[in-house]
């Protein structure tokens, strides 16, 4: 059994469907990442393993546990944890509290969580004091993917870090996404960049239409003729 | 809002009008028909009222808790417009002050207007705001300076400047006209922000409009009261108390009978259906490229005119201008307890809920009262309860809870009210 | 000299009272207004509620027979705004949360609050009547007489206005630790920026919104009760003060506590400096002013009556040139 499993999942927003029979596995300690045109339901699937949408049939598996709609609040204590596209910041908190902010559900010690935090991301440490929403894109997308760390997750989702960052700023995330996944941490991302992305994929999904379209390991699907002539624009 | 329509039941207008024409007649017979003609007639006031707050909110989403402050400016007007003149102001100075106050206000106004523009003639960024307040400092100054010297005048010669005797209807399309303005200074300031800030610059501006209108002695008397108001139809001098009433609800039954048929056809037409959308999804009708405050201007305008005229058919019926009169609770809630219990967004719900609300609060206040005389009797009886003194005059606010109440409770139990919004079918 | 010692009592500590009540009133809206995303219209009649609860819980004492070195509404306001607060999460719970899980649209709720407010105002004429009630039960009010140098004129304070102030200044300076250094300040303030960020945190949105009302409710209490016993307790309070702490919040940017503060003690000082007759100002230099200009005997900018125009205008002018507030809060 995968340790992230979801099956036949089907999802939308009110009457609207986006999703329909989705299926996903992931194994402990790998990174998947799920890539697609625009509107073709990767960020609502990932809302969906958040509890943020309407699933409408189907269920999502965490290490063996049925986590399917499952309250957001509930899922931060089992270990997942979530970074948005936007708005993945509070913009009138400092970096410091935004990070405590994160660490919400813990009820220990987590100064050492915090330090920790500042040695992946150096250019938060001297702005720790900074109103989040004061920084520059790059340093806020740090905030972001820093809060999530917080709670030493299991299992982090990524919704398009790399968006409007600048090619530079755009490795140096995808450099600290792979060394988090060093740590152990179980990451499913949704890349615009699929190239770059896919290349430190484990597994990768492509979706067309709120469908699965292939599914493979990221390398093979970088060499995939047909995936790269309909999705990577090559 | 949900907008999926709900199969609609065709009897179900008929099994709630029917129910309410067995209502009618048990109130002719139980009150009597010169008092049923009266409540009657206010509750028809009501319909309009409800119907102008009805697609306010039911077709735009607009939130107006300044209702009592379109009827009582509606009332003025229509009263000043229709009053018998006042001989000893126009042979006073008076009329020469209120030109001058009139001249001063729109110097006033067009110096702010000025400021506001500045900008065109290369007024910076910094200058334009001490512009504005420089202006709005000088046309407070003016206005304000001119009428205390005008109001002692006017009071000490004149005691008011009394009416302009024309005829009713005119005075009634003033007052429409009236209320047409102020809805428009209102809505051109705040229908561009959230939703939550009309509610309460309406809420403030009523208490406003109703402190000018108790204290503006020269322009209505004030606390002394103006009366007796000309009506549309013969007065009950003679004492055909039944005829004349009956006339005037004639009156307001034809009224009502022409609005609702034009809003219905405006409803129907691509403008409602432009309304709808922007109420039910701002950002697409904008992506659209609807001009939506443009469109709820307008909406937010022609509502409050149909309060003015409301309000000026409700004070010429009561005969007397009394600015203490207003009161927030019978002209602003009740509308609105009116207008979500009949179902928002659908007129003839609006105008049921109109006539049924209105019965239930003119029968509330003597059961309220026989409430409470039960409670004092069987209270000192009982438990030898010493009930305080002014006991009836807390019966009456029983009615403040209650409305209350059934805002709240209609908000959560039937958000959609007894007649809900039909969604005409796309073609 | 006179003349400004009159000044300093008719304008200065005038608005520094209305200020503190107005402050005290509009920190409670705009944390309503940024977490829960409202226009909270009852929050007048939360304030005459509060004033109520004191007199019944001082009268209650009073009945026992018990002697206070200070007045029992002095005392009494400290539990009722406990009481308050708890009145206020019951009447979240019972009139707002079901709308609020239904994803009903703000304006709704703001519907919902007005019924709250008629129901409030309803109960509390019912219980207490319409007329009006000293706080104080006909007991004297001390009166702080502080002696100024160099004028026979002295600074007056009534007892209840320096408790006020007292209250105001301690108030001011606990919010501001709790939102900065606890917990669950911190996850209040992330709520405002942010909801659903929050949520995805795992911030019990639950605990933030209780909170809320903790905050809002016991606030308005003191403010209404501290009100009522400076002058005395009328149920019509809300709507005199309905305005003014509206134009407090939302010149102070909503969901800003600070801007609030100090939106309070700007429409307030607004309010006493332009109802002041300024012709005492004058009226030492008579002598010297050139025969032709003679002083008025009113020169105050606004007409007593009129007090309610002054946060009225002070509201438009900050929706039609800055909606964000002065201090930069949001649009929400």
């Amino acid at each position: 059994m995968s340790f992230l499993s979801i099956d036949g999942l089907s999802a939308g927003y009110g009457q609207m469907s986006i999703l329909s029979d989705v299926v996903l596995q992931l194994d402990e300690g790998e990174i998947g990442v799920i890539v697609g045109a625009n509107g073709a339901g990767k960020s609502t699937l990932l809302k969906a393993m958040f509890g943020l949408v309407n699933i409408t049939a189907g269920s999502i598996r965490l290490a063996g546990d049925d986590i399917t709609g499952m309250a957001p609040e509930r899922l931060a204590a089992r270990g997942v944890a979530f970074v948005p596209q936007e708005y993945n910041i509070f913009p009138t908190l400092t970096v410091n509290e935004n990070l405590e902010m994160g660490a919400y559900s813990r009820r220990d010690d987590f100064s050492a969580v915090i330090e920790g935090i500042y040695r992946i991301f150096p250019p938060l440490a001297d702005k720790r004091r900074q109103m989040a929403g004061e920084l520059s894109g790059g340093q806020r997308q740090m905030v972001a993917v820093g809060r999530a760390l917080m709670i030493e997750p299991r299992l982090l989702l990524l919704d398009e870090p790399t968006a409007g960052l600048s090619p530079m700023f755009m490795s140096e995330i995808f450099d600290r996404v792979l060394a988090i996944n060093a740590t152990g941490v179980t990451i499913v991302m949704v890349e615009q960049n699929a190239k770059q992305a896919l290349a430190i994929a484990h597994r990768g999904f492509v979706l067309a239409n709120g469908m699965n379209a292939f599914t493979d390991t990221g390398a093979n699907l970088l060499a995939n003729p047909e995936v790269a002539r309909s999705f990577l624009g090559a | 809002m949900a907008t999926t329509a709900a199969p609609r039941l065709p009897g179900r207008d008929i099994l709630v009008f029917a129910i309410l024409a067995v209502i009618i007649v048990g109130v002719y017979a139980a009150q009597g028909s010169v008092y049923s003609t009266r409540v009657f007639v206010e509750a028809g006031c009501y319909a309009i009222l409800a119907l102008g707050l009805n697609i306010q909110w039911g077709y735009a989403g607009l939130f107006n808790v300044g209702i009592m402050g379109f009827i009582a400016a509606g009332a003025a007007t229509s009263m000043i417009a229709t009053f018998p003149s006042n001989p000893a102001f126009w042979a006073s100075d008076g009329p020469v002050l209120i030109v001058g106050f009139i001249i001063r206000l729109a110097l006033g106004v067009l110096l702010i207007v000025f400021a506001n523009l500045s900008h065109h003639v290369g007024a910076g960024p910094r200058l334009k705001p001490l512009l504005i307040a420089i202006a709005i400092a000088a046309a407070w100054i003016m206005v304000t300076t001119h009428v205390e010297p005008m109001a002692r005048e006017i009071e000490g010669k004149a005691t008011w400047i009394g009416g302009f005797g024309l005829p009713v209807f005119a005075g009634w399309l003033l007052a429409a006209v009236v209320a047409g303005l102020i809805a428009w200074f209102v809505g051109k300031v705040c229908l561009g922000l959230r939703a939550d800030y009309l509610a309460i610059a309406t809420l403030g501006f009523a208490q406003i409009i109703k402190t000018f209108l108790k204290n503006a002695d020269w322009l209505t008397k004030g606390t002394l009261t103006v009366s007796p108001l000309p009506w549309p139809v013969p007065r009950p001098e003679a004492g055909e108390f039944l005829l004349s009433r009956a006339l005037y609800l004639s009156l307001v039954a034809v009224l009502i009978v022409l609005i609702y048929l034009a809003l219905e056809r405006a409803y129907r037409a691509p403008w409602g259906r432009m309304m709808r959308a922007i109420r039910d999804n701002e950002e697409a009708a904008e992506a659209m490229g609807k001009d939506v405050n443009r469109r709820r201007l307008e909406i937010f305008v022609f509502g409050c005119m149909l309060m003015g005229l409301g309000g000026a058919m409700l004070i010429h019926f009561a005969s007397v201008f009394d600015p203490a009169g207003f009161i927030d609770l019978n002209h602003t809630f009740l509308v609105w307890v009116m207008v979500i219990l009949g179902g928002s967004g659908n007129n003839r719900g609006a105008i049921f809920g109109a006539l049924l609300v209105y019965i239930i609060w003119t029968m509330s206040a003597p059961v309220a009262s026989w409430l409470f005389d039960q409670i004092r009797t069987y209270g000192d009886a009982w438990f030898g309860w010493q009930a305080p003194a002014d006991l009836d005059s807390r019966a009456l606010q029983m009615r403040v809870f209650v409305i209350g109440l059934t805002i709240t409770l209609v908000l959560r139990l039937a958000p959609r009210g007894v007649l809900p919004e039909e969604i005409p079918h796309k073609q | 000299m006179d003349e400004f010692v009159f000044f300093l009592n008719k304008a200065v500590i005038s608005g520094l009272i209305i200020g503190s009540i107005y402050a005290l009133g509009a920190v409670g809206l705009t944390l309503i207004f940024g977490i829960l995303r409202f226009a909270h219209i009852a929050h007048g009649d939360m304030m005459t509620l509060g004033a109520f609860v004191t007199l019944v819980l001082a009268g209650a004492v009073s009945l026992t027979g018990v002697q206070s070195p200070v007045p029992l509404s002095l005392i009494a306001f400290i539990p009722a705004m406990a009481i308050t607060a708890v009145v206020a999460i019951g009447i979240d719970r019972m009139f707002y949360r079901p709308l609020r899980e239904r994803g009903s649209r703000p304006i709704i709720i703001v519907m919902a609050s007005v019924g709250v407010m008629l129901m409030l105002q309803g109960l509390v004429r019912i219980l207490a009547g319409v007329g009006t009630r000293n706080m104080f039960f006909d007991q004297p009010k001390d009166i702080y007489r502080i002696a100024l140098p160099g004028t026979p004129r002295e600074l007056v304070l009534t007892e209840p206005q320096a408790v006020l102030i007292g209250f105001t200044a301690v108030a001011v300076i606990a919010l501001h630790l709790f939102l900065t250094r606890a917990r669950l300040g911190k996850a209040m303030r992330a709520v405002s920026d942010n909801p659903d960020l929050a949520r995805i945190s795992g911030i019990d949105i639950n605990h933030v919104v209780a909170a809320t009302w903790v905050i809002g409710g016991g606030l308005a209490c003191a403010a209404g009760s501290l009100l009522s016993m400076d002058v005395v307790l009328k149920p019509d309070l809300s709507f005199n003060l309905l305005l003014p702490i509206f134009a407090a919040a939302i010149v102070g940017g909503i969901g800003q506590p600070y801007g609030a503060i100090a939106g309070g003690f700007l429409v307030g000082f607004s309010e006493t400096l332009a109802i002041f007759n300024w012709s005492v100002l004058l009226r030492p230099f008579a002598g010297v002013l050139p025969a032709w200009l003679e002083v008025p005997g009113n020169l105050a900018l606004v007409p007593t009556e009129y007090k309610l125009m002054v946060p009225f205008v002070i509201l438009i002018i900050v929706l039609v040139y800055r909606p964000t507030g002065i201090f930069r809060g949001r649009v929400l």
